[in-house]
C-alpha cells in the first residue's frame, strides 16, 4: 500500500521521552514514519500515545530526545512544524458558537491560507466529509460524528504534509467509524499526505500501512499488520468437549508436538493451517466434541503475545474516568 | 496505486513575523467579538447591570446622605456616574479573560495553541477582545450622560466624550491584561471568579468609584494612592463632571446675604467663616491629569507585558 516511489521519512523520532514527575509517560521511543503512509500507534489507554503526539505537535516539551517533522525540529522550529501538520485531537476543539464555515475560516486565517483560495478550499473539504449542507449551522447543533468529520476537514485546510489523528473514531458508533475510515483512506489517495493516527481499537489498526504497538511508554513492535500477525504464528483452534480432562490427555498423546495454550474454558492450541487440520482431527479424536472454533491471528493476539495481556476495553465510563485521571495527574505534574 | 498530490500554494507558508502577529490579533479578536455579539443575554445584561448600580444603589445612597444630615443637596448619582463607568470597564475587562478558561475546557484553546500564530499575538488578541466589549459597555453607559435631566452632555461638551473614550480604552486594556495574565495560568473554573473578586473588590472600593477619597483615615488614603484604579476613576470623574455642580457649598445662604458678606470688612468676613460648618470642600479631581495619565499608561503597559509572558508559558 505504500506509495512506492517515495520512501523518504517524513517523521524521524529519536529517543523521545516525557516524564510527568515520577510517571514515565513515554520512555525513549525511536521510530520513523515514511512519507505517504498511514502510520498507526496502537496501544491501550495511558500507553503514551497522546503524549507522543502532543510532543510531535510541539504542544508538549519532551523531557529528553527529539524529533523532526517534515524536516523541521520540534524543539527549535516550532512554527515550521506547526505549519506542516494538521491535527485532530481526541477531544473536540471546535468553537460551538460559530458555524462550521466560520470555524474553517478561523483556521485558514490562522494558518495564512491565501484569501483567494479560502472559499474554494473550504468548499472542497466540506464536500469531502459530506457537511456541505450543514456548513452554515452552528457547531453546537452537530452530532459527535459530524463534529469529528468537521475536525478532520479542518485539519486538512492548510495543505498539511502530515495529518495527526488522535483516536479519530473514539466514542463513535460503528457506522460512523466506518465513514471516518472511508474518509481517511480517500484522503490518502486524494491528497497524498501522510497520516499518523493513534487507536486502541485492534480492528482499526488493520487499516494502517504500518503500526507501532506501544505499551507503558515503550514501542514493543513495529511492522505491517500482516507481518506482525505472522509473527504470532498459526491459527488457533479452540475445542469444547464433553470431558476436557480426558480430551487433553488424548490430545497430548496424539499430538505431542503441538503445544497447548492454557485456557480454563476450553482446549486451545496453535496449528499452521487450521482449516486443513480440523477435518482430519475430528475424524480421529476419541472424545466427543461439542464445539470447535478456528481463530485466525489478529492484532489482539499480537498484543497479547507481546505483553501477556489484552488491550483493555473499558466501558465508556471507565474510559472517561481513566482519561480524566490521566489528565489530572498530568496537570499536577505541570504544577 | 496512483496518488494525486494537491499542489500547495506557495504563499501558505511564510509571511513576516509582524504579519503573523497582526493576523493573529485580528482573528482572535474577531472570534471573541462574534461570540459576545451573538449572545443576546450578554448584550442585554451588559446594558442593564450598570444602570441597576447607578440608579438603584446611587439613588439609595443619595437619600441616605440626606438622612444623615447633609443639609446641602448632594447629587450622589452624578458623583457616582464616572465611578460606575470605571466599575463597568473594570469588571467586564477582567472577567472577559474567563473565555480563556472556557476555551481550555472546551478544547478550542488547543486549536489556537498548536497553530503557527505566536502566543503573544493570541494574548494581545484576547486583550483586544475583552477591551472591546468593556468599551462597548462603557459607550452604552455614556449615552445616558446626554439626557438633560442627567449630566446633560451636549454639543458644547462633546469634548468630554472625546476625552473619555481614549481613557476608557486605556483602562480596559490594562484591566483585561490583568485578567489574561491570571486566566492564562489558572485552570480552575471555581478559583478564577473567587480570586478575581478577592483582588477586584478592594481595588474597586479603594478607587473612589463609590465615595470620595477625601477625609479618609490615613491608612486608607495610603492604599488609595497606590491603587492604579483610583487614578483611572479620578480622570474619568474629572472630565465627566467638569463644570457640573455636584455638591452645593456647605451652607445655603440667600444671594442677598452673600452679597452683604462679600462687601463686609475682612474682620467680619473671618468671623462669618468661623461660624460656617467646617465641611471639607469636595474636589471633583484630586490628582493632576498628567499624573493620572502616567500612572494608568504605565500600569497598562506593565500588565500587558505580564499578560503576554504568562500566556506564552501556558501549555
Amino acid at each position: 500500500m505504500n506509495n512506492g516511489s517515495n520512501d523518504e521519512n517524513i517523521i524521524e523520532v529519536k529517543g523521545l521521552a516525557k516524564n510527568f514527575n515520577s510517571l514515565v509517560a513515554v520512555d525513549s521511543v525511536s521510530f520513523d514514519v515514511k512519507a505517504g503512509e498511514i502510520f498507526g500507534f496502537l496501544g491501550p489507554n495511558g500507553a503514551g500515545k497522546t503524549t507522543t503526539i502532543n510532543m510531535l505537535c510541539t504542544l508538549l516539551k519532551p523531557t529528553s530526545g527529539g524529533a523532526t517533522v517534515h524536516g523541521f525540529d520540534i524543539l527549535t522550529q516550532k512554527n515550521e512544524v506547526r505549519e506542516s501538520i494538521g491535527l485532530v485531537f481526541q477531544d473536540p476543539s471546535l468553537d460551538d458558537k460559530l458555524t462550521a464555515r466560520e470555524n474553517l475560516e478561523f483556521h485558514m486565517v490562522v494558518y495564512r491560507v491565501p484569501r483567494d483560495v479560502r472559499e474554494k478550499r473550504a468548499r472542497e473539504v466540506l464536500d469531502m466529509v459530506g457537511l456541505t449542507r450543514r456548513a452554515d449551522d452552528y457547531v453546537e447543533t452537530y452530532s459527535g460524528g459530524m463534529k469529528r468529520r468537521l475536525e478532520i476537514a479542518r485539519g486538512l485546510l492548510h495543505y498539511p504534509k502530515v495529518l495527526f489523528l488522535d483516536e479519530p473514531t473514539i466514542g463513535l458508533d460503528p457506522q460512523t467509524r466506518n465513514y471516518i475510515w472511508d474518509y481517511i483512506e480517500e484522503l490518502k489517495k486524494r491528497e497524498g499526505i501522510t497520516i499518523f493516527l493513534t487507536t486502541h481499537y485492534m480492528e482499526e489498526a488493520e487499516h494502517c500501512d504500518r503500526i507501532a504497538i506501544i505499551d507503558l511508554g515503550k514501542i514493543i513492535a513495529l511492522d505491517t499488520p500482516e507481518e506482525l500477525k505472522s509473527e504470532v504464528g498459526g491459527d488457533i483452534v479452540k475445542l469444547v468437549t464433553a470431558d476436557d480432562e480426558k480430551a487433553e490427555e488424548e490430545f497430548k498423546k496424539k499430538y505431542p508436538d503441538i503445544e497447548m495454550i492454557p485456557d480454563p474454558e476450553c482446549l486451545c492450541f496453535e496449528v499452521e493451517k487450521g482449516e486443513e487440520f480440523i477435518p482430519g482431527f475430528i475424524r480421529h479424536f476419541g472424545v466427543e466434541i461439542l464445539a470447535i472454533n478456528l481463530h485466525r491471528p489478529t492484532l489482539d493476539d499480537v498484543f497479547l503475545k507481546l505483553t501477556g495481556k489484552e488491550i483493555r476495553e473499558e466501558g465508556a465510563d471507565g474510559l472517561t474516568n481513566l482519561r480524566s485521571f490521566i489528565k489530572m495527574s498530568a496537570q499536577k505534574a505541570r504544577r | 496505486m496512483e496518488s494525486i498530490t494537491v499542489e500547495t500554494p506557495e504563499r501558505v507558508i511564510g509571511g513576516s513575523g509582524l504579519q503573523r502577529f497582526l493576523t493573529g490579533i485580528y482573528i482572535i479578536w474577531l472570534r471573541d467579538f462574534k461570540r459576545f455579539w451573538r449572545d443576546k443575554i450578554r448584550r442585554i445584561t451588559a446594558f442593564i447591570q450598570p444602570l441597576v448600580y447607578l440608579f438603584l444603589l446611587g439613588t439609595g445612597l443619595q437619600a441616605a446622605f440626606t438622612v444623615f444630615g447633609a443639609e446641602a443637596e448632594t447629587k450622589y448619582v452624578l458623583f457616582m456616574y464616572p465611578g460606575i463607568l470605571g466599575m463597568t470597564i473594570l469588571f467586564t475587562s477582567v472577567f472577559s479573560a474567563m473565555s480563556i478558561l472556557w476555551d481550555r475546557e472546551f478544547g478550542f484553546l488547543k486549536e489556537v495553541l498548536v497553530s503557527p500564530v505566536p502566543r503573544s499575538s493570541v494574548a494581545v488578541g484576547k486583550i483586544f477582545g475583552g477591551a472591546t466589549t468593556a468599551c462597548l459597555q462603557g459607550a452604552i453607559l455614556m449615552v445616558i450622560a446626554f439626557f438633560p435631566w442627567f449630566l446633560g452632555f451636549s454639543l458644547t461638551t462633546l469634548w468630554k466624550v472625546l476625552m473619555l473614550i481614549p481613557i476608557m480604552i486605556l483602562i480596559s486594556f490594562g484591566m483585561t491584561s490583568v485578567g489574561v495574565a491570571i486566566g492564562a495560568r489558572l485552570k480552575s473554573f471555581e478559583a478564577f471568579p473567587l480570586l478575581m473578586n478577592l483582588l477586584l473588590l478592594p481595588l474597586f472600593f479603594l478607587s473612589g468609584a463609590m465615595f470620595p477619597l477625601q477625609g479618609l483615615p490615613g491608612w486608607m488614603t495610603v492604599l488609595t494612592r497606590i491603587n492604579p484604579l483610583s487614578y483611572s476613576v479620578d480622570m474619568l470623574r474629572g472630565i465627566a463632571l467638569k463644570g457640573v455642580q455636584v455638591v452645593s457649598t456647605g451652607v445655603s445662604i440667600s444671594p442677598a446675604l452673600r452679597d452683604y458678606i462679600t462687601k463686609a470688612p475682612p474682620a467680619l468676613r473671618a468671623e462669618v467663616a468661623k461660624l460656617a460648618p467646617q465641611v471639607p470642600k469636595f474636589q471633583v479631581q484630586e490628582y493632576p491629569m498628567w499624573l493620572s495619565l502616567v500612572v494608568v499608561i504605565g500600569f497598562s503597559l506593565v500588565m500587558l507585558v505580564v499578560a503576554i509572558r504568562q500566556f506564552s508559558r501556558t501549555e
